[in-house]
């Protein structure tokens, strides 16, 4: 930076506060570059993601004999070479779908455990070893999942076939241990509920004093308080939450690879073993994919990948809105 | 409708900390009382008993008795929500809840506390606005949100809710203190036309509110920083502002301190 | 009245008498709620041995049914409705608190249990060389070897980006390059592991490269950057603005002020951000496995040749199947959620501790 004198300002500058700005000039330029340029490399990874996955996408599916979107088989090594995204498209969504089910009122309700109901001694602990749970591998929920949840769930599986099988969605018409879709959604719902605690919890306790105070000072009860003042104000924030905790059930891995026995059906009944997600079959089909099926395995990859950021933007967008929102109230 | 307050020896904490001492007084019914004192001197606090709001706050608690008609709001067996049905309060800074229109901004207590037919509600809400002379500002756009409203008009939508549920007694914790001299002045006359229905207690740091809204004053003063607030006196209030007994109570009030 | 809202919900009965003539009523003792969890969970175990059902499952949801239950009907009959539906959200939320300390409390002890009963001296300095998957032996050395090394690369490329970036967000940032990156970085938390591995494949087939600790650590740099990036956000973004201006007005250019005065200020916060950032990725196995490909010898190279990692070995021997390698892997998942924790503690520890002392 060298601190070359300026030429172009008058020998007295008019005001005493205007120093020759060129002291650090080129300083400020080379800082400048390199934070603006890590900001423009991310913006490129970003988009060279999506070039290559499709690229090589584009690759598999020319040779691919059978529609993308309807294949109820996965064989890119056969001849001819078929392939197609529906059964992992449905158990995606069906096993995320569960994990949200359980997930999301649970989460809400502890969030509110910690935020209004726990004891003061109690809640700022709880927090914390909430946000260590976040932190916990998925492999590891994994084969805990596929250890010790699997046999535990053998019981209510049967229970709920037997009372609520009726509902087809719960009819177990096969016999098998509990690798079924379901016990997927159990896991991963589990999965998700420290983040979606976590970020609801912050929420809650961002809902003003005195809004709260306003409900008490009517004679509110403290459910009252909280269905007045907390849930309305906490409501988006709660549904962000839940959509940043969808965005990880539908890329989940491990935890899917390790519980799912797949199969390349479609079925409803949810308790049946079987089914399969993006990324438990790009997981247990990698390792035997020659060059061809690797490039299958990364188109059904994209469309993962297009899954997570529709998510994800509707999450930052509902996030983003609400600043507005609580901006103008505030 | 009103009630008249009897307090007893209250004494508040929050945690360890005494904030207000030994107080005892009484709040005549359909009548205003306001208290001032310095800043720190616990009136806040104390005004917070009187509907056991002050027990909401970490480590607040409670010792001695505050009678509404001789019934004891500490005793065994009350409900602190039922209190705070009977005791309405306005707060220093106007908090509509803000996801919430007018209408049911003043609806919000009523439909806590019971069922009523839409007709019946709408009824009590103009009512209620009528009472805290807003209903003509905003009758047309009782659908919008409360949050639009100016200043004034929030905090007056705020007396409206309290009285909406039909408190015996109304505490105003420094109603006007965000608010601009004009919607002062309207608080200020509702005030005059509430008290023939509602017991008035004001918290005001502004003397000359004191002396135009109230009727009695009392005074509140702490023999230093960190030690507990205690009542110094408490009279009609044209006594407390032209000939007060006590001289700590003259001074505050000529200026000399606080 | 024309200006009654459509909100407005309509009710059949008419009010009661809203000024009540008393402040007490009548109401349940304190330890009221003990005492339906305890009959409840009576209730619940009773009837799940009678109806022969083994689960602890099925027990506990029965059992916290009932709880719910009781709590709801025996305050509506003693206190009140309202207090009723007060007592039932009080109750609703207990439930949920447990239902989800259950599961979590059940995977800590798991992994404790059976972990400490394989983790020893020799577990953690031997690797898999000459071990069968499925007889006991052998140990996690050249896992652990693999996940440092794939970590250490990965933070020394993310942490400087990730730095910079947020240096550009918060102190250059605005217009379109500004927004587009701070939507970006947001997007970006949400790319599965998977998929960054995937990305990561792609550029390895076009390139015609081998799998290496190298390109593990690449997939794993997509995940971490955006970490980085938040977190140093909000971090910097705490420092107050007067610091800066007083640095500026001082006549220090604003880089020297941003590196002079900004980021010291904010260090304590950043460094909790990459350590928990580090903790994250440490865990991460999905790109490990497409890119590093696992092995069971000691490959101290990052940049060529399989190597293994915590993750990935962990996987690695659930698949086996065999009792030998069921207990390795709990051994391997004990280290590796014992490296994440204490990452986390100290992170947090460090946040703590140097939290700058204005805002919260």
């Amino acid at each position: 930076m060298a601190s070359t004198t300026p030429v172009d300002i008058p020998p007295a500058p008019p005001a005493p506060r205007q120093r020759p700005k060129s002291a650090g000039r080129a300083g400020d330029k080379v800082f400048l570059g390199l934070s603006r340029g890590s900001g423009i490399l991310l913006l490129v990874i970003m988009a060279s993601i999506a070039v290559f996955l499709s690229y090589r996408a584009a690759l598999a599916l020319a040779d691919n004999e059978g529609n993308f979107f309807t294949t109820f088989d996965w064989n890119p090594a056969g001849d001819p070479p078929v392939f197609g995204i529906a059964v992992l498209l449905f158990g995606t969504v069906i096993s995320s779908i569960i994990a949200m089910a359980i997930a999301v009122p649970i989460a809400v309700g502890i969030a509110l455990f910690i935020s209004h109901y726990a004891p003061r001694r109690l809640a700022s602990p709880l927090a914390y070893v909430v946000d260590l749970l976040a932190a916990v591998p998925s492999i590891i929920y994994g084969i805990w999942g596929a250890l010790v949840l699997v046999p535990y769930l053998e019981g209510l599986n049967l229970w709920l076939d037997q009372f609520f099988g009726w509902t087809y969605l719960f009819e177990k018409t096969e016999v098998g241990v509990a690798r079924s879709l379901f016990t997927v959604g159990i896991l991963l719902a589990i999965m998700i509920l420290p983040i979606v605690t976590s970020v609801s919890r912050e929420v809650f306790l961002q809902v003003p004093k005195m809004n709260e105070e306003a409900a008490l000072a009517l004679g509110a009860t403290r459910w009252e308080v909280i269905r007045l003042s907390v849930l309305p104000f906490g409501r988006s924030g709660v549904i962000s939450a839940s959509m940043l905790g969808l965005g990880r059930a539908l890329g989940e891995t491990m935890a899917v690879a390790t519980v799912l026995s797949p199969s390349f059906l479609i079925s409803f009944h949810v308790l049946n073993p079987g089914g399969g997600t993006f990324a438990q079959n790009i997981a247990a089909k990698f390792d035997e994919a020659d060059q061809f099926g690797r490039d299958a395995l990364i188109a059904s990859g994209l469309v993962l990948f297009v899954l997570t950021l529709l998510v994800n933007g509707a999450a930052r967008l509902i996030i983003a809105r609400r600043k507005e929102y609580s901006g103008a109230n505030a | 409708m009103a009630k008249r307050i009897d307090i007893g020896g209250l004494t508040a904490y929050y945690g360890s900390h005494k904030a207000i001492e030994d107080i005892s007084m009484t709040v005549e019914p359909r009548s205003v009382t306001a208290f001032i004192g310095p800043s720190g001197c616990g009136k806040s606090t104390f005004l917070r008993t009187l509907n056991r709001m002050h027990e909401v706050t970490p480590g607040g608690r409670v010792e001695g008795k505050v009678l509404l008609d001789d019934e004891n709001l500490y005793g065994p067996g009350v409900d602190p929500v039922t209190v705070r049905r009977t005791v309405g309060m306005v707060f220093q800074r106007p908090n509509p809840f803000p996801t919430m229109s007018i209408f049911d901004n003043v609806a919000a207590g009523l439909r806590l506390n019971g069922s009523y037919r839409k007709n019946q509600l709408a009824e009590i809400v103009e009512k209620s606005l009528r009472g805290a002379n807003l209903w003509n500002e905003v009758k047309d756009r009782l659908n919008k949100p409360g949050s639009g409203l100016s200043g004034g008009q929030q905090q007056r939508l705020c007396i409206a809710r309290a009285i909406a549920v039909e408190p015996q007694v109304l505490l105003m914790d420094e109603p006007c203190s965000a608010l601009d001299p004009i919607s002062t002045l309207a608080i200020e006359d509702l005030i005059g036309e509430l008290k023939e229905r509602f017991t008035i207690v004001i918290v005001t740091h502004n003397m000359q509110q004191a002396a135009r809204v109230s009727d009695r004053t009392a005074f509140f003063n702490l023999s230093a920083v960190g030690k507990p607030g205690r009542l110094i006196e408490i009279d009609e209030t044209e006594r407390i502002f032209s000939n007060p007994s006590v001289q700590a109570t003259e001074d505050y009030i000529s200026g000399r301190f606080g | 009245m024309s200006h009654a809202p459509t909100t407005l919900q309509e009710r059949p009965t008419p009010a009661p008498a809203v000024a009540t003539t008393s402040l007490s009523s009548r109401t349940l003792p304190r330890w009221a709620p003990l005492g339906f969890a305890a009959v409840a969970i009576v209730l619940g175990v009773g009837l799940g041995l009678v109806a022969g059902w083994h689960s602890r499952i099925q027990w506990g949801l029965l059992s916290a049914l009932f709880f719910v239950a009781i709590s709801y009907t025996v305050t509506t009959a003693v206190e009140n409705k309202r207090q009723a539906k007060d007592r039932l959200a009080t109750s609703v939320v207990w439930v949920c608190f447990v239902l989800a300390v259950v599961p979590l409390a059940s995977l800590t002890w798991t992994t404790l249990s059976r972990g400490a009963k394989v983790v020893d001296g020799y577990f953690l300095t031997h690797s898999m060389a000459g071990v069968l998957g499925t007889e006991p032996g052998g140990g996690v050395y050249h896992a652990l070897v693999g996940t440092l090394e794939q970590v250490g690369i990965a933070t020394a490329i993310s942490a400087p980006i990730g730095l910079l970036t947020a240096v550009y967000l918060v102190e250059y940032g605005k217009g379109a390059l500004a927004r587009a990156v701070t939507f970006f970085v947001d997007v970006m938390t949400g790319i599965p592991s998977i998929v960054a591995g995937l990305f990561i494949l792609s550029i390895m087939l076009m390139a015609e490269l081998k799998p290496s600790g190298l390109m593990g650590s690449l997939a794993l740099t997509i995940l971490m950057i955006p970490v980085v990036v938040r977190s140093t956000e909000e971090m910097l973004k705490l420092v107050p603005n007067e610091l800066r201006e007083a640095s500026l007005a001082l006549g220090i250019p604003k880089w020297r002020t941003i590196l002079k005065v900004v980021l010291p200020t904010a260090i304590g916060g950043i460094t909790t951000g990459v350590m928990l950032a580090i903790a994250r990725i440490a865990g991460e196995t999905a790109p490990i496995m497409l890119l590093v490909f696992g092995s069971q010898l000691i490959n101290t190279n990052p940049f060529e040749g399989a190597q293994s990692s915590l993750p990935f070995y962990i996987w690695e021997q659930y698949k086996i199947g065999s009792e030998a390698s069921y207990d390795r892997a709990w051994g391997a998942a004990l280290v590796l959620i014992a490296f994440v924790m204490i990452l986390n503690l100290v992170a947090r520890g460090i946040a703590r501790w140097k939290a700058p002392k204005t805002g919260r």
